[in-house]
């Protein structure tokens, strides 16, 4: 029995963790009524307007960077010619997404963990319920699709930017023409690429959001409680993004 | 109005709410005191279904307090809580006008929190205000004014004089006793602060060691052996109360 209960009990904890969390986002993603079409655009410059200039920078270098590589590792089998088209896929399908989520996840998941945690500490969230208000619908369901919306528009301005960095370092530095550059980015890319690396945006702005309100809205009491829901915020919405591009890029690509 | 039957509520191993029975009646004004720690705040909690009991009863006008019951409890309902939780994102009259906005236009919903502003002693210049611009005084009195918004029929304050000064938190009783007085509502008092009890309560119940140790009026307060043995004095059947 004792084996079988140091399997099950964590299993069952487990299991019971993840209920948890989708009935969460479930009640989160359901409170659009009455529309909360104040607090959403609000939520909406505050993940993704404000995120514009770090996802943007990240994929600049990263665009310039994969540039750099390719053309290197490129050069072993005469294939430099490869590196707009490689750069572009690369971007829109992989890097693009995944590294403006977790971007992203440093910045948000932490910022709405931090904010919803003190408003646990200092009671503010038991004053929305007397004032027969649903924490879930006030707090969270404006969070969860200001992510959801947001991060496909930030992983599409990653990609032009990354695309632009590897044009940058191509023309600049590897010789390639301009002309030559951005027509071997295009040639290659596929609507498919696009598309599954915009969808991939929108699941990891729901990781990120979630985790952030998740562990907020749990927060222990004390600076101590919040900085712990903070921390736990952001490693959960990393792994949760590197979990879930590993799930979807099967799910698009096999 | 609202009846306790046996109320129980555990944190880990500790019992901290082990069958508490209270009544308050209709227009009523109850203190409960104790020591820190003593499982105050948890009943409050457990009304208004923020912590889940293990066991007892809580009904609100003979039904039992259950969600639906408890939607229309909160609808005329005002709390003021410990530390004021107003919300850090709206300012003073936004705070105020909380609920108000729900339902009518924002101009006719801040005349009406200028006016509760008024009622505690808050000017139209701290109106615009952002919490964090304000001292621990006036965020008791806009969380007061929030509180009474809407004409609440019950209201429950949560600690409402812990952090003032003397003087400023003996403003607060008599801000809380004239509120209740004039308004008629049914009010809960959380305090360790026995000069409170002195000036906001008709009642006053003693919560120790997971139940209440005593239950009865503030008037014969300083002959209740209970309370002498809280307060740490031999009980005084005819004398004046005095603060500790």
């Amino acid at each position: 029995m004792t084996p079988l209960r140091a399997v099950g009990r964590p299993a069952l904890r487990v299991t019971r963790g993840i209920g948890a969390v989708a009935l969460f986002a479930a009640r989160g993603l359901v409170g659009l009524r009455p529309f909360p079409g104040r607090a959403l655009l609000h939520q909406i410059i505050q993940i993704g307007w404000l995120s514009l200039p770090v996802v943007g920078l990240t994929a600049l270098f990263t665009g310039a960077a994969l540039a750099l590589q390719i053309h290197s590792g490129g050069a072993r089998f005469q294939a430099s010619d490869v590196v707009p088209a490689i750069v572009a896929i690369g971007m829109v399908r992989e890097l693009g997404p995944v590294l403006g989520g977790l971007m992203v996840a440093a910045r948000v998941a932490s910022s709405i963990a931090a904010e919803l945690g003190t408003m646990r500490v200092t009671e503010q969230i038991d004053a929305l319920v007397t004032l027969s208000t649903d924490p879930v619908r006030w707090l969270v369901t404006p969070r969860l699709w200001a992510g959801i919306l947001s991060m496909p528009v930030l992983v599409a301005v990653g990609d032009i930017i990354g695309i632009m960095g590897g044009w940058l370092v191509g023309t600049g530095s590897l010789g390639f023409s301009s002309a030559t550059y951005i027509s071997g980015s295009w040639s290659y890319l596929e609507p498919w690429d696009v598309t599954s690396g915009l969808i991939k945006g929108a699941v990891f702005g729901l990781v990120v959001t979630l985790s952030g309100c998740w562990f907020g809205m749990r927060s222990g009491r004390g600076a101590a409680g919040v900085g712990r829901a903070t921390t736990s915020a952001v490693v959960a919405a990393a792994v949760g993004i590197l979990a879930a591009n590993f799930i979807l890029t099967g799910l698009f690509f096999e | 109005m609202i009846e306790i039957r046996g109320l129980q509520k555990s944190f880990g191993a500790a019992r901290v709410l082990d069958g508490v029975d209270l009544t308050l009646g209709q227009g009523e004004s109850l203190c409960v005191i104790g020591q820190s720690g003593t499982g105050k705040s948890v009943l409050l909690k457990c009304i208004l279904g923020l912590e889940a009991p293990e066991a007892g009863r809580i009904l609100w006008q003979g039904q039992p307090l259950d969600r639906a019951a408890r939607a229309r409890f909160l609808a005329g309902f005002g709390m003021l809580f410990q530390g004021a939780a107003l919300f850090d994102s709206l300012s003073v009259w936004q705070n105020v006008a909380f609920r108000l906005r729900q339902r009518m236009s924002d101009d006719r919903a801040r005349g009406i929190a200028l006016d509760k502003l008024a009622r505690v002693g808050l000017g139209p210049e701290t109106a615009d205000l952002m919490p964090a611009e304000l001292s621990g005084g006036m965020a008791k009195r806009a969380g007061l004014a929030r509180a009474i918004a809407d004409d609440p029929k019950v209201i429950f304050f949560d600690e409402p004089t812990t952090g003032l000064d003397p003087i400023r938190a003996r403003a607060i009783d008599a801000l809380i006793r004239g509120i209740v007085t004039e308004t008629g509502a049914t009010a809960l008092t959380i305090t360790h602060d026995m000069a409170s009890v002195g000036l906001i309560g008709d009642r006053v119940a003693l919560l120790q060691g997971g139940r209440i140790a005593h239950d009865g009026p503030v008037a014969g307060m300083d002959a209740a052996p209970a309370l002498a043995a809280f307060l740490g004095r031999s009980p005084a059947p005819r004398a004046g109360f005095a603060a500790p």
